[in-house]
């Protein structure tokens, strides 16, 4: 009997154990239930371009971007052409994001006078929680016509030998809030060059990052390496550096960089100045955001 | 012999009784902004809520990256610029109910007091709200209470064009049913 009575006690005082508890574990147990999710990866880039070349970003659904970009000549060009602002070159570009993942883009460089297009695709996405993957990746493919020089200036240019082909698949990885890599293997191929001092098929390896400064504001760094560049190639790799400063739906990037390109293949095979000797221009992209279609 | 297992097994019942609890079977958190360009509101169907009928205590936890925007690009201001959502997934509230008849099946009004976490700062609040427990059983949860962006140190960056208000408008809405 006395041994009941014991177990009674301790059973009863058992009985107020959560009680007692659960003024402190109540939402720790409300935790202990919620269920693990995966969670996307926020902005690994603010803009759908690292500096020059593109980001892993994609526009989200029903997003167009009206991208307008300049580069000035070279700031080493002295104060007549005032250090470059004179000689300007302009691409006027939209970007559309026709799901989160997929996104189509056209624009216009007046360097070379070229059009181009392209798809961008968002293969996976970096992501914690029950679904863990630690890179985004995005595929990228496009097609740029040079309209210069006039088939009536050199007759023997026919369409498709004005043709440019990139492949990019844009491997990035969030490594905190403030800090973000990208690794981009690319080829351009060019239907037809000057094979004394460019590829048809040149191999490329892009390496791009962010360094969040503030929340609006981040540097930007970007370098391609080109894998098989001619013997005695008069083109250099470029050299990138930039800020992106973030205002809602604009994001503004200014530039240096010793490419005047705003295409993947002038930008890959056609840079022509050496950073290390002052060849560098001063350039911006200004982005707008409209939300055509609400979720 | 036979006695003593009947009084542990109402000692069991007891601990059973006392440790009832109610969990979230469907649950609406909307955040509303009334900002001088547009109103900006966003919707959270992922809060989970719990609540000890025993002790009046209840507790919520809402994912912030589960906040729908009708714009992407705003949701994505949201998480990276004002909550910092990757450094502070979660808001969440713990506290006590001041009253709760279990008995009564019309809108009672309530206040919980308790500790509300956002952006990783928690503070003592008073939530005023009603409860409505229903004739199946569940019980249904709803607040409106205003948040100071500047008590939760959540700063507007300067450079951003879309400011939201100082203060914005939290609804939330559970229904809750006896945890199994």
């Amino acid at each position: 009997m006395r041994l009941s009575i014991v177990v009674l006690i301790v059973l009863f005082s058992a009985s107020f154990i959560p009680l007692a508890h659960a003024q402190d574990d109540l939402l720790k147990e409300l935790e202990a239930s919620e269920p693990d999710k995966k969670i996307l990866t926020e902005a690994t880039f603010k803009g759908t371009r690292a500096v020059n070349g593109h980001s892993v970003e994609t526009k989200g659904e029903g997003e167009l971007e009206f991208l307008i970009s300049h580069r000035f000549g070279r700031l080493n060009s002295g104060a007549y052409n005032f250090w470059g602002l004179d000689d300007a070159f302009i691409r006027l570009g939209f970007e559309y994001g026709i799901t989160d993942k997929l996104g189509v883009g056209i624009g216009r460089n007046s360097f070379n006078k070229i059009y181009d297009g392209y798809v961008k695709y968002k293969i996976v996405g970096q992501s914690t929680g029950s679904v863990s993957f630690p890179v985004t990746i995005t595929g990228f493919a496009s097609a740029g016509i040079q309209t210069f020089p006039r088939s009536i200036d050199d007759p023997s240019l026919d369409f498709f030998d004005r043709a440019t082909y990139t492949y990019q698949l844009l491997i990035a990885r969030k490594f905190s809030p403030g800090l973000s890599l990208q690794l981009t293997p690319t080829i351009v191929h060019s239907n037809r060059v000057d094979q004394q001092i460019l590829n048809n098929d040149q191999y490329a390896l892009g390496l791009a990052g962010r360094y969040k400064l503030t929340r609006s504001l981040s540097l930007n760094a970007e370098y391609f390496y080109r894998i098989n560049p001619v013997e005695n190639s008069p083109y250099y790799n470029s050299l990138a550096f930039g800020f992106d400063i973030e205002t809602g739906g604009h994001i503004f990037q200014l530039i240096v960089s010793n490419t005047q390109g705003m295409v993947e293949r002038t930008i890959i095979n056609e840079t022509a100045g050496d950073f290390t000797k002052g060849d560098i221009h001063f350039g911006f992209n200004i982005t707008r955001t409209f939300q055509l279609k609400r979720n | 012999m036979k006695f003593n297992i009947i009084l542990c097994l109402m000692a069991l019942c007891v601990m059973q009784a006392r440790a009832q609890k109610y969990s979230t079977i469907k649950s609406s958190v909307v955040f509303f902004s009334d900002a001088p360009i547009e109103d900006i509101t966003a919707d959270n169907k992922s809060g989970i809520a719990l609540l000890d009928v025993a002790s009046k205590q209840v507790a919520f936890s809402i994912p912030i990256a589960e906040f729908i925007f009708e714009k992407a690009l705003m949701q994505e201001h949201f998480n990276e610029k004002y909550m910092e959502t990757e450094k502070y997934p979660k808001a969440s509230f713990q506290g006590t109910l001041n009253n709760l008849s279990m008995t009564t099946h019309t809108d009672q009004s309530v206040v919980a007091s308790g500790k509300l976490n956002i952006h990783g700062v928690t503070r003592d609040v008073s939530i005023p709200g009603t409860i409505r427990v229903e004739t199946d059983g569940t019980i249904k949860l709803r607040s409106t209470f205003v948040v100071q962006l500047k008590d939760y140190k959540i700063s507007i960056p300067k450079l951003l064009w879309e400011n939201i208000a100082e203060q914005v408008e939290v609804t939330i809405d559970f229904t809750l049913q006896p945890k199994s």
